[in-house]
Parts: structure tokens; C-alpha cells; sequence
């Protein structure tokens, strides 16, 4: 249950963005990703999650361990947090909602539409949604934006819990979430690919 | 996947107007075409299975870019991509979606619409038929025409070019079987090859529009 | 070495560009030589009068429309097998070339009608099918331009050509069954003034000749066209680094 990723290359719209991308994560331990924007930190937890294929290298990852978590959160405003929830359940195959209630402190807003939570509690949904889905490896593309110093404290605390109980995570932050020993920072800018680099469909054209 | 048509269903119910807008659009072509030809019985009566197949069809044609946009303006549809979920199922999950939230509404009405053109006694059972035999194969290929124009902005008026001359072995086979039923003359093609289109888009059609969806997400 | 050396796209644009003058000449000799032994060297048809020499511009306009689709079918899927750029660039130069041409045969199809039927449209199978073709011309070449991605744009206009060559046959059965049904009074057909006599047979053969020439000379333009356009695309991308 951990990944391994070596000599990865990602690309999108025809270009490379990052080449030779290598690193693990082991069960208990997370990986923060660190890089200006546009650098490809989003395409590469996309090609993480299988949206799509890499350029080169390859991805270990158990797709049966993983859970991906893009920037926009997915929440249906019209559903209370009880039927967002129950719907990945069902569709991930777990039994119930209760403990990730409890740990995300929702239980009292089970009956709140989604459209009614504020940004820290559309996060913590968020977060309940990865742990209803019984997935041990989170991929969390931005998850601390919009969220003010006590969310974010609050969220820290929240990937503290399930890193403990076994999991791991990858994430795209620039938020220093002072995880601790637990969490290494990955700054991609050492990936980038060395220019001029081209999607090798459109150096055929040259 | 059933919790996938539960979800789309309470969404569409929710949605605020959701299929009452085909209801009304079916309606409002229905009402427009008197005006248009005049109002003569005898003429509206021998369009009129005609008409009422154009007007679920257009109906249908209406609703179909909501099929994937609301799950990929919210990140939803990336979230199911990378769940359990096959593609294919995704994609014929949202076609009976949408058949049940438009297609069969528009069957149900369509009798009630069948007055105002003074549709023969004998058409209403062919009209209703007709279009119960047809309407999920409009669903199942607007699916594959939704997953096409999905990120496209404003991509409706394209998603109708597109879908509309796949619509037509549909229409004509539809209307045919409304039109020689009203008629009493044999019927016996036109519902086999409906009945048959049906079937073949909907066992087929399903694996194009996931590997669409599946480019368009990448 | 086979021909799948000109998938490379600089091969191709060597090739073609030496052949693409000897087929232009070729292609309008073929078609001014057709045309003109068609149009005025031959007698004219003792029922249709001069208008049956329409068939000149008709029938291969009509025959380039129907075998550019499915010469789009095929470069489709050899794209979305091989991913070769050159086969799908080709598809898309085909498209513009078969869409005027099915416009070309339905106007002509027209003009041949009308003195029949007395007026300018009716719903005979084989028009209303190159209606429906031309549909789906349109669609096709609306989805190429609707995506901005040339990758995701060749991705999903391969597949709409897949699909939609299957609905185009469907179409075809739907709309003979659908015609079928009118009164036998006046025979609207165009397909039963096609038995032509001998005489009509050579200016034919040379113009549909002619017709297939073009096309071909015009797709392999229209590709070294898109080809240029990409590396266009590629040098920008690789200066801005």
C-alpha cells in the first residue's frame, strides 16, 4: 500500500511539464507537493489518480488503495451531506458513514444541503469522503484553498489522525500544515522539464 | 451504480424546473405548429404523429448537455472517473437518467399533446408505442453526443449538430410506426428496426461514449 | 521500406509535394477533356434532353462524396490505432474536399430533377441521403473546430466518424424505407435514369476519373497544409520553452 514512482514524465496539451520524477511513500508517511503554479503539480496527481496516461516512467499504485481528490470538490449542493456521503459509499463499497462523521465533526450538520456549508465544512466533507471510501492513499489536489487559519489547523490535524492509523497521502499544498517528521516536501521545480522539450507527437512535425 | 441513478434522479428532481422544461418545450412546439400551418383538423390530424415525434425529439435534444455538465463544472465527474465505476457504466447510467427524467415524461404527455392535434383514436396507442420503443435510443445516443461536446463551451448548438443526424433512423422509424399504426397498415418494420435500434445503441453505443468521456477528461 | 515510412510527416511532405503538381495536371486534363466530350460532343437524350449531361458533374461529385467519408473512416481508425498524425490530418483535409462535393452533388442533383419534377427539391432517397451525409460532413468538420487540443480534436473526431458511419448505412435503409411510400405516379427517382447508353459511357468513366483525381490532389494539399500548420504549432511551443 505505498507508491512508487519512478522516472516519471507528465505532460499536458502536447508538452512535457515534468520528466524523471522518482520518489515512494510509504504507509504512515505523506508527500507534499511544492512548485509554482503551472509547473504540473495538478496534471501530475492527475496522472497519480489514472485520469491519464504518463509520457514515460512508470506508477506503482494498487488502483484498489487509491483515492483522488481534485481542486474542485465534487459536493453536490442540492444533496444534504448525508446523501453526498452514502453515494460514495455505495459506490466505493463501504458499509457506513458513521466513523467518518464522527472524525470530521459532521455529525450534527447531517441533515445541512451542501450548498449551505461554509468552505471549512465543504473541506471537511471533502476529507469525509476520501475516509468513506475505505481507501488508504489520498491524492488531495489544493485542499487547504479557501480555508482560513483555523481550518487549516483543523485539516492538519485531521491528516495527522489518518496518517496514524495506517494511511498515507499526497497532496499539492503551498500551506506548511507542520505535519512533522511524518511529511516530506517534494519541490518539483527539480523536475521541470529542461526546455525545449516536446510531447513526442509534435517533435515528429519539426 | 444503481446509487449513481438515485443520486441523478433526486439531483434532477431538485434541480428546480428540471423535467418540466422538456414538458414545456414539447408543449410549446406542439401549440406552435397549428399556428404555423393553420388550423385545419383534417391536415393537423394526419401530421400529427408526426409532429409529436419531432417535438420529443426536440425536447430531448434540449436536455442533453446538462447530462455531464453539472458533474464536470463541479469536479464530480472526475471523482466518479476515478472511482469503482466503470466508464461504460457511468455512461449508460446517465442515459437512463436522462430517459427517465425526459425521455418518459414526454411518452406520458404525449397522448394529452395528441388532442390538440387531433390525433386519431387508433394513434394513441401507436404514438405511445412508438415513442416508448424509441425515446431510450434518443437518450442513449444524445449521451454519446453529450460526452463528446463536454468540454466545449457553450457547446450545445454543436451537441445538436452532432446528435441530430444520428437522431434520424430513430425519427424515421418512429414516426413511420406512429403513422402506418394510425393508419391501421402493417407495422411490422418499422417497430423491428425501432425496436432494434434500440437495442443496438443501447448495447453498443456505451463503450464510444466512455472512451469519449475518457479522452475528454484527460 | 513500406508506406508506413510517410506516416512521418516530413517523409510525407517530401512525397507529396512531388506528386501534388503531376496529379493537378492530370486531374484537369481528365476533367476539362470529360467535360467537354460530355457536354458537347455527345448526342443529346431523347427523354431528358440536355439536362441528363448533368451527370457529368453528378455522379463522380456524388461517388468522391460518398468514398471521401470513407476514406475518413479508414484514417480514422489507423489514427486511433497508430496514432499517426498524417492519417488523421489527412481525414481532416478530406472533410472540407467531401463536403463540397456532396454540396456539389446535391445542387447538381437538383438541376437534374427539376425538369423531371418540376420543381428544384424532392425527397428522393438518394438526395435526401446525401442530405443526411452532408450532416454529418458538417458535424465532423464542427468538431474539429469546436476542441482546441489538435490530439483531443483528432481523438474525438475519429471516433464521430466511426460512429457516425455506422448511423450514415443505418440512414440510408431508413430513408428508402421511408420513401417508399409515396404514390407511384410520378417516378422521382434519379436512380432509375441511370441506365445510360454507351455512347454517355467514356466522358464518364474519364470524368469520374477526373473527379477522383482532384480529390486526391486536394486532400494531399489540404494535409501538407495541416502538417505545416502543426510544426507551425510545434516551433512556436518550443521557442517560448
Amino acid at each position: 500500500m505505498s507508491l512508487q514512482v519512478s522516472n516519471l514524465s507528465v505532460s499536458r496539451g502536447g508538452r512535457t511539464l515534468l520528466e524523471g520524477v522518482t520518489f515512494d511513500v510509504d504507509a504512515g508517511h505523506a508527500l507534499i507537493l511544492r512548485g509554482p503554479n503551472g509547473l504540473g503539480k495538478t496534471t501530475l496527481l492527475r496522472t497519480l489518480a489514472g485520469l491519464q496516461k504518463p509520457e514515460a516512467g512508470t506508477v506503482h499504485l494498487p488502483e484498489e488503495d487509491a483515492v483522488y481528490a481534485g481542486h474542485l470538490d465534487g459536493i453536490k449542493a442540492t444533496l444534504t451531506v448525508r446523501e453526498n456521503l452514502m453515494f460514495w459509499a455505495r459506490v466505493f463499497g463501504t458499509q457506513s458513514i458513521d466513523r467518518a462523521l464522527r472524525t470530521f465533526e459532521l455529525s450534527d450538520l447531517l441533515d445541512r444541503s451542501g450548498g449551505m456549508l461554509s468552505a471549512g465544512q465543504k473541506r471537511r466533507l471533502g476529507l469525509a469522503r476520501l475516509m468513506v471510501t475505505g481507501r488508504k492513499f489520498w491524492m488531495l489536489d489544493e485542499p487547504t484553498v479557501s480555508l482560513d487559519q483555523a481550518s487549516v489547523a483543523q485539516f492538519a490535524d485531521m491528516i495527522r489522525v489518518h496518517l496514524a492509523s495506517g494511511g498515507s497521502a499526497i497532496m499539492a499544498t503551498h500551506i506548511d500544515l507542520g505535519l512533522g517528521a511524518d511529511a516530506r516536501v517534494l519541490d518539483l521545480s527539480a523536475f521541470r522539464a529542461t526546455t525545449p522539450k516536446l510531447h513526442a507527437s509534435e517533435e515528429a512535425f519539426l | 451504480m444503481i446509487a449513481l441513478l438515485i443520486r441523478d434522479l433526486r439531483l434532477a428532481m431538485r434541480a428546480g424546473g428540471g423535467f418540466g422544461l422538456s414538458l414545456a418545450f414539447f408543449l410549446i412546439v406542439v401549440v406552435l405548429v397549428p399556428f404555423g400551418v393553420g388550423p385545419e383538423m383534417s391536415l393537423l390530424s394526419r401530421i400529427a404523429p408526426g409532429i409529436l415525434w419531432v417535438g420529443a425529439l426536440l425536447a430531448c435534444l434540449l436536455s442533453l448537455d446538462r447530462i455531464f455538465a453539472l458533474d464536470y463544472e463541479d469536479g464530480s465527474l472526475d471523482l466518479l472517473a476515478t472511482s469503482p465505476l466503470p466508464a461504460e457504466g457511468i455512461v449508460t447510467v446517465k442515459a437512463i437518467a436522462h430517459w427517465l427524467t425526459t425521455g418518459l415524461p414526454l411518452v406520458v404527455i404525449a397522448p394529452v399533446l395528441g388532442i390538440l392535434l387531433g390525433l386519431p383514436e387508433q394513434g394513441y396507442f401507436w404514438i405511445v408505442l412508438s415513442l416508448l420503443l424509441g425515446t431510450p435510443a434518443l437518450s442513449v445516443i444524445g449521451t454519446f453526443g453529450a460526452a463528446l461536446t463536454v468540454g466545449i463551451k457553450r457547446g450545445g448548438l454543436l451537441l445538436s449538430l452532432l446528435v441530430l443526424p444520428l437522431y434520424v433512423p430513430t425519427l424515421i422509424y418512429g414516426a413511420e410506426l406512429a403513422r402506418r399504426g394510425t393508419q391501421g397498415l402493417e407495422t411490422g418494420t418499422p417497430l423491428l428496426m425501432l425496436a432494434g435500434i434500440t437495442c443496438a445503441v443501447t448495447a453498443l453505443l456505451p463503450f464510444a461514449s466512455a472512451a469519449v468521456l475518457r479522452i475528454n477528461l484527460r | 521500406m513500406s508506406l508506413w515510412q510517410y506516416a512521418n510527416p516530413v517523409k510525407f511532405l517530401h512525397l507529396s509535394g512531388k506528386i501534388v503538381p503531376t496529379l493537378a495536371v492530370l486531374s484537369a486534363l481528365s476533367l476539362v477533356i470529360s467535360l467537354y466530350w460530355g457536354f458537347f460532343l455527345t448526342p443529346d437524350d431523347y427523354k431528358q434532353g440536355a439536362t441528363v449531361k448533368i451527370i457529368y458533374i453528378h455522379v463522380p461529385s456524388a461517388l468522391v462524396a460518398i468514398n471521401a467519408w470513407f476514406m475518413m473512416l479508414v484514417t480514422s481508425l489507423i489514427w486511433l490505432v497508430r496514432r499517426h498524425h498524417v492519417s488523421v490530418l489527412a481525414s481532416k483535409a478530406a472533410s472540407y474536399v467531401g463536403v463540397v462535393m456532396t454540396l456539389v452533388a446535391l445542387i447538381t442533383g437538383a438541376f437534374w430533377g427539376q425538369p423531371m419534377w418540376g420543381t428544384w427539391w424532392a425527397w428522393d432517397p438518394r438526395l435526401t441521403s446525401f442530405l443526411i451525409l452532408f450532416l454529418f460532413y458538417l458535424g465532423y468538420i464542427a468538431l474539429w473546430a469546436g476542441i482546441d487540443d489538435p490530439d483531443t480534436a483528432a481523438d474525438l473526431t475519429s471516433v464521430l466518424c466511426i460512429v457516425g458511419s455506422v448511423f450514415a448505412i443505418l440512414s440510408r435503409y431508413a430513408v428508402n424505407f421511408w420513401n417508399q411510400g409515396l404514390h407511384q405516379g410520378a417516378s422521382l427517382s434519379l436512380d432509375k435514369e441511370e441506365h445510360v447508353s454507351d455512347v454517355f459511357y467514356f466522358p464518364l468513366l474519364l470524368a469520374i476519373a477526373g473527379f477522383v483525381l482532384l480529390f486526391i490532389m486536394l486532400t494531399l494539399v489540404g494535409t501538407r497544409t495541416e502538417i505545416r500548420q502543426r510544426r507551425a504549432r510545434a516551433l512556436l511551443a518550443r521557442s517560448k520553452g
